[in-house]
Parts: structure tokens; sequence; C-alpha cells
């Protein structure tokens, strides 16, 4: 046999060859099995436009003292009238885990039923678990129109 | 009719041996003790699983996924299609005793410390369905696409994403995106009727594998006694005929409670309406849920919420370990040190859920 004629560390080296090649080469594999598996399970990003200010309807149409929820681009935002009839506008998702929020009008306070977390009127977290305050909209009234837009 | 009957018998065991099988069953017994009640609960586990996956496949069969489908699917299973409630009922009903049933099974099995070798891959596979079977749970409840499974599942992944490091990516691949959606709806349907079931398939196949080749586990204290002493029976027709009979008291009592306790489909869930009271997770996981509520904010650098959810996984961890750390049951010593855990975490977990539900 060709092979028992060659020194012993160059039969070793081969057998190393192969061992690198052959490994490498499966792990190669199962990459180009698994990358394409993850990547699908990632969600692509939605085209989603970019939402700079909504309208939310007219200022005759919503009641002092009340709070009442609105669609911004696709978060909810939470706008309050108090009884004064000043407009202010809350991002509605709670800081704790992610509840959407409501105003209680026998409370005088925004109230997430998730775990009894409570805001005051500035969006303070005053009470319960809620570590942050909620992120503040601007509200500017154009004529009748209600509109708002989020904070520089 | 009996001719009929041993030459198809005749025919298979020709061709697969069927003898060896039919010899092995003959000769199985069940030890006779006074903890023999608790080897039932298995056995009732796995006839609720087979309820689970006859009455899934027949719900699937008119429900639709999607946002604007989902509910409206449910509900017209429960107005229109005949027996449809009652299919839906039972299903949900099942699922909760299920998972009642697997506890009592599970904690069984510690107490007597069967999991101790040779049946460590017993417990771990066990254990796993266990956690299959929250799973299963969790992702089943946002099916019906109502106000308190939308929420409940916005609070339970957002937790998840909680976790150091893998958190944040585990949500997104939870939810389909970063919020929870109509993509999160088509996700959780995906798990619920094929990854779960799958993967619950394979460990229930070794698990019952074993569970035969090895016979039933035995408390240390009869190990002691000596053979004449110990009492069995015949797995072979007396075990399985009082398998069968408690089946079907579970079927019965199943059958009254989902007639006369309609499972509730509520309100469709809107993505833009606030929270309404009353929002809670299933029952069993609020002894976790309320125990996250104690934990204040920050305890020293650490944020509260993280520290609650790496206390439960590690304990998880531990107890999925079990067999492999009480050396003592193993080598067949008593280990009361294992009891005094138990107990206190049946307790936990019976006090938390109480105050839980009650709050
Ligand atoms: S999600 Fe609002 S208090 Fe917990």
């Amino acid at each position: 046999m060709a092979e028992s004629t060659e020194p012993m560390d160059t039969q070793e080296n081969r057998r190393d060859f192969l061992k690198y090649f052959l490994g490498g080469g499966l792990i190669a594999w199962l990459a180009a099995i698994l990358y394409p598996m993850m990547a699908y399970l990632k969600p692509p990003k939605q085209a989603e436009v970019e939402v700079t200010s909504v309208k939310a309807g007219k200022v005759g149409a919503v009641e002092k003292d009340s709070g009442t929820i609105v669609r911004f681009g696709n978060k909810p935002v939470i706008l309050l009238r108090n009884a004064a009839g000043e407009f202010r506008a809350f991002s509605a998702t709670c800081t704790h885990l992610d509840c959407t929020v409501q105003y209680r009008k026998d409370m005088g306070l925004i109230w997430c039923a998730c775990h009894n977390g409570r805001y005051d009127l500035n969006g303070r977290n005053v009470a319960g678990p809620p570590p942050r305050p909620l992120d503040e909209y601007r509200v500017v009234i154009q004529g009748e129109d209600i509109l708002i837009s989020k904070k520089a | 009719m009996k001719t009929l009957w041993s030459k198809t018998y005749h025919w298979i065991n020709e061709r697969v041996e069927l003898d060896g099988l039919v010899e092995f069953m003959g000769k199985k017994y069940v030890p006779v003790n006074s903890h023999s009640i608790w080897y039932y609960f298995g056995g009732v586990s796995l006839f609720l699983f087979i309820i689970q996956v006859v009455t899934g496949i027949l719900l699937l069969l008119y429900y639709k996924g999607g946002e604007a489908l989902a509910f409206e699917s449910i509900q017209f299973i429960m107005s229109k299609v005949q027996f449809g409630w009652l299919i839906r009922s039972i299903h949900s009903w099942t699922a909760n005793l299920f998972i009642l049933t697997a506890l009592i099974h599970m904690f069984s099995v510690y107490f007597g410390k069967a999991y101790r070798k040779p049946r460590e891959i017993t417990w771990v596979t066990g254990m796993l369905m266990f956690f299959l079977a929250m799973g299963f749970g969790f992702s089943g409840y946002l099916l019906p696409w109502n106000e308190l499974a939308f929420f409940a599942t916005k609070v339970g992944t957002d937790i998840a994403g909680a976790v150091p490091v893998v958190g944040k990516p585990m949500m997104v691949f939870l939810r389909g995106g970063e919020e929870v959606t109509g993509a999160t709806l088509s996700r959780f349907i995906g798990f619920h009727v094929a990854v779960l079931p799958g993967l619950f398939t394979v460990l229930l196949g070794i698990h019952l594998l074993l569970v035969q080749r090895q016979g039933m586990s035995e408390p240390l204290s009869y190990e002691e006694e000596s053979p004449k002493e110990r009492k069995t029976m015949p797995f072979f027709p007396n075990f399985l005929l009082r398998d069968m009979l408690l089946w079907l008291i579970v079927l019965n009592l199943l059958a009254i409670l989902a007639v006369f306790f309609p499972w509730e489909l509520g309100k469709k869930a809107d993505l833009f309406a606030s929270a309404p009271a009353g929002i809670k997770p299933e029952w069993y996981f609020l002894f976790m849920f309320q125990t996250l509520k104690y934990i204040p904010g920050k305890v020293f650098v650490f944020d509260g919420e993280v520290l609650g959810i790496m206390t439960f996984g590690l304990g998880g961890l531990l107890w999925l370990l079990v067999p492999f750390w009480d050396r003592k049951s193993s080598r067949g010593e008593r280990n009361r040190f294992i009891n005094y855990i138990g107990l206190f975490i049946v307790l936990y977990i019976i006090i938390l859920t109480i105050v839980g539900w009650i709050l």
C-alpha cells in the first residue's frame, strides 16, 4: 500500500486536515440552514407612515371633565379635558406593563386597570407599580379642530 | 367472531411478534400501598390531553385566525354550529383541569421522590411537558381575541421582555413585532396548534415508554419491606379498568362543568380601548403575577421585576433538575429537606393564588 510507506506525521496531518475540512463543512452547512430560518422568524419592519400629528375631533364634541382614547398612528393616546375646558394629551400606554390607561372621573386621575397604577393629570406616576410618568403630547386648537402632535 | 379475532392476531403476530408485548403486559404489576391513589393522576392527565387533541381538532375546523375573524369565528362556533358551545366549553375546562391534575401528579411524584434514580428522564420529560402545558394555556388564551386575553398577552409578553439581554428579542419574536397585534395572534395560533403539540407528543411518547419499561415507583419506605409483604395488582386488567373508571368519572365532571358553567367569550379586543377592570392571567400564572406586584420597583440596584423573573426562572430550573442534586434520595436515603422545600412551594402557590384571586 502506498500509505504505509509515508512517514507517520504526514498521515496524521492528512487526517487532521480532513477532520477540520469536514467539521467546518458541517458547521457551514448547519449555518446555511439555520440562518434563513432565524431570519424568517424576525418580523419585517412594516413600512409605517411616521405620524407626527392627528386630528382628534372638534372641540365642541368633547365633554368637559372627560378623557378619551384616540389613535395616534398605531399607538393609543389619551386626550383629557379638564373642568375648566383645557386640553392635555398623554401616551395611553402604561409605563408599567403596557396596558392602556383610562380617565377616572370619580378619582380625578388617570388609572390603569391592570395593576391599579395611578397617574395624576400631569401624567406623573403617583401610585401603584408604574415606574415612569406618561409621555406628554402637545395639543393645539386650530379653530374648532383639536390637533395632537408629538412633543419635540 | 372468535376465529376472525385470532386470525387477525395471528396475522399481525407473524409479522411483528405481538406475543412478547402481550407477555410483558400480562406480567406487569402495579404496587399497592397507601399512596396508590396518586398513581392515577398521571393517567387522568393523559386522558385530558387526549380530550384536548380531539376537541382542539374539532374547533380548528371552524376557527379562523386573524384580527378581524378570530372573535367572530368563536362566536359562530358557539351560536351556530351544533354543539359548538359544548366543544369549546369542554376545551377550555379541560385545559384548566389538565393543569390541575398535572400539578397534582407532579407534586405527588416530587414528595414520593419517584424522580430518583433510575427515573430521572421520566421526571425531566414530565416537567418539560408541564412547561409546554403552560405555553399551551398562554397561547390558547389569546386565540378568541377578546379584551381580557389581549391585555393579558400584552402584560405577559412585556414581562418576558424584561429578562436581561434575551428579553427584548424574545418579546419581538413572541409578538411578531413591537406590539401585540394580529401578527401576534398568527404566531400564537402557530404555537398552539403546531409547534407545542409536536414537541409535546414526542415528550409524551418518551415519558410513557419509560413508565411502561420501568414500572411504577414505590415510596422509599416500601422498599425496605420484604418482597413478600409488598402488595401488587396486575396492570392488566385490574389497574387499567380502575383507570378507565376514573376517566369516566372525569368525563362526567367535565360535562357537568361545561354545561352548567359554560366558558364566557367576553368582548372583542379593541387595540384602542382602555384596559377593563379585572384583568387577570389564568389562575396558574397568578402566584407569579401576584409576587411581581409585591416586589418593589427597585431592589438595591436591580429592577424589581427583573429580579422576580430571574428568581422564578432559577427556581424552575432547580425544580427541573431536582433528581440530579438530590443525591440522598437516589442512594435510597431519606431526605427531609426536599419535603420542606416542596411543602413551602405548595403553600406559597396556594396562598398567593388565593390572594391574587381575591384582590
Ligand atoms: S400595566 Fe398599568 S399598572 Fe401594570
